[in-house]
């Protein structure tokens, strides 16, 4: 029987595997899309496995909801990546750097 | 089984807001090219009675509502006016603008109503999952916002650098509320109060759920080390869209600070406490530092925003009525200045030319005495000059920090802000005392040179009767 930590631990690993991959990606733009999206799934993990250990349904209800958000989400990221790409014809994150913040 | 009809009332200014946004969407359609200023009548007019519909509606004491998802305080009620008065204030400064650039379209209006109500929703927010929904919904609109000339190179850049941090904060915001509702079993604010209160501090789960929440919490508001999106996207979006973000997301973020810290872990404070002293030091001190070496006004207003942000987080870590009524001032007075601000920034722009550079303002006083004044009414009140504005919003939250003892944290405040003087005075000193490289006079409509006057003035005569929006502010918190 899986105990609740090994839930954690698997999200935890998700969540850090995508937070690594956004900043050490540095050559596409989509890797960091993919990226924004493991790390809405490593939640949506923590969430159900306290749901479920807890015997309480809100954590399922927020999953939902976190999921129909991640859609909107990619939605607006990939039209964003769709105009980036028509003004500069590259999508190498090398070359976001008109703009130094 | 019985079904309970809710009582629709508390929730009508957000039910209102929505419709009306639909309305524009649909409205827009049937609209040909000249006939765009009726989208902009409906979502003026919508804004406005939205402002009455939350006075009609409000309430005294607060009312939670929907299973314990929303409440409805006076706290928000004030907010939620001030945010609708400042986003219609962002609309009339930026259709001159959008006319000259040929981006006077639907999607703007629909865009900002539904940015607006998403903050509203983070207003009235009483469970994590209502805040993630009207960050979400905020954000989103804004991202969108920022990519809104298609054509720009550096907005595109902007927008897609704003959509990856933003949505990399929301992830963490989101880890943390995991955890947050893994330790307390719940996800609204009272029952999450009542279970951090009584499993003590020293739950690991939920100090770290803390701590991911106040990093999502610093990257809203654009506070060090997490303000690297911030001069990006003001430099790099329409100055319209700029001015839309500067100005009504920090009464926003404000709020997301409250209902997130204050109602939710108010058991914590003394652990919140310590992480926003560091960001708001931090935050002072670069945003203060670092404005001095910028050219490009957009990017010099970026960085005083984030040490603006430094002054507002003092306000909600002094964790008693006073320093959040202090911090409600100051984000409120703080709107205002930027939505004055980067107007003048727009009125100086003209169709095939952006005032963008610091040199573009040079004998701005020859060219337009009466806007010179403004803007310097309105550069004195950002640096807290007496008798504007500016001084006492910073001037009520040093208090409320040296009340609690932290005198050594308003000394760095007092220090910093000095330090800031002098990049808003630069300004001044080229608009006064530089001879103009162009002599092209300011052009705009009149309804923005009217509302222009009264923002610029308003800097003046709420700097006389401070008292007026503090003693709504003061009954606002003391009362939720």
């Amino acid at each position: 029987m899986l105990a609740l930590t090994d839930f954690l631990m698997l999200g935890a690993i998700l969540f850090s595997l995508s937070v690594a991959g956004i900043f050490l990606n540095r050559k596409n733009v989509i890797i960091l899309l993919m990226c924004i999206e493991l790390m809405l799934l490593a939640v949506n993990i923590n969430f159900i496995a306290f749901s479920h250990f807890h015997g309480d349904l809100v954590g399922q209800v927020f999953v939902f909801f976190i999921l129909t958000v991640a859609a909107a989400e990619a939605a607006i990221g990939l039209a964003i990546l769709v105009v980036l790409f028509r003004n500069r014809r590259t999508i190498n994150v090398e070359d976001l750097d008109t703009l130094k913040g | 089984m019985q079904f309970e009809m809710p009582s629709l009332i508390p929730v009508l200014p957000e039910l209102f807001l929505l419709t009306m946004t639909c309305v524009v969407l649909v409205v827009d359609l049937f609209l040909k090219e000249e006939q765009r200023i009726v989208s902009y009548g409906i979502a003026q007019a919508s804004l406005l009675l939205a402002i009455a519909v939350v006075y009609l509606t409000g309430s005294r004491e607060a009312e939670v509502l929907f299973y314990g998802s929303i409440v409805r305080d006076p706290m928000g009620d004030v907010l939620k006016m001030a945010i609708y008065l400042i986003g219609a204030g962002a609309f009339l400064y930026s259709k001159d603008y959008l006319l000259d650039r040929n981006l006077f379209k639907g999607e703007f209006y629909v865009l900002g109503l539904f940015a607006v109500l998403g903050m509203t929703v983070m207003v009235s927010a009483n469970s994590f999952l209502t805040v993630y929904l009207g960050l979400e919904l905020l954000a989103l609109s804004l991202y969108a916002l920022v990519a809104f000339d298609r054509d720009s190179k550096i907005g595109s850049e902007a927008a897609m650098k704003y959509f990856v941090l933003g949505a990399l904060a929301s992830g963490m915001l989101l880890y943390g509320i995991s955890m947050i509702y893994g330790a307390t079993g719940s996800v609204e604010f009272q029952p999450v109060a009542g279970a951090v209160a009584q499993t003590g501090k020293d739950n690991m789960v939920l100090i770290f759920g803390l701590v991911f929440v106040v990093i999502g919490l610093a990257f809203k508001f654009g506070a060090v080390p997490l303000h690297m999106w911030v001069p990006d996207v003001y430099h790099g979006a329409p100055t319209a869209v700029t001015l839309f973000i500067g100005s009504t997301p920090k009464i926003a973020a404000f709020a997301l600070a409250m209902r997130l810290l204050v109602d939710g872990l108010e058991p914590l404070h003394a652990d919140w406490q310590g992480m926003l002293v560091i960001l708001a030091v931090l935050s002072m001190a670069i945003g203060n530092v670092i404005a001095i070496a910028q050219t490009n006004i957009k990017r010099m207003l970026a960085y005083s925003t984030i040490s603006h942000v430094g002054f507002i987080l003092l306000g909600i870590l002094a964790g008693t009525s006073k320093g959040y009524t202090s911090a409600m001032f100051y984000s409120i007075v703080y709107a205002l200045m930027a939505l004055g601000g980067f107007g003048i920034v727009m009125l100086a722009s003209r169709r095939g030319f952006e005032a963008e550079n610091l040199e573009d303002y040079k004998g701005l006083h020859d060219r337009s005495p009466w806007f010179a004044a403004m803007m310097l009414l309105l550069m004195f009140s950002m640096a807290g000059v007496p008798p504007t504005v500016g001084f006492f919003a910073k001037m009520f939250v040093l208090e409320a920090v040296i009340s609690i003892d932290m005198t050594w944290l308003a000394l760095v405040g007092v220090f910093f802000s000095i330090i800031g003087v002098y990049y808003y005075l630069r300004i001044v000193k080229l608009m006064y005392f530089d001879k103009p490289t162009d002599e092209t006079p300011l052009t705009a409509g009149l309804d923005t040179r009217i509302a222009l006057t009264v923002n610029g003035l308003l800097m003046l005569v709420l700097g006389m009767f401070p008292a007026t929006i503090l003693s709504v502010c003061a009954r606002a918190i003391g009362s939720s």
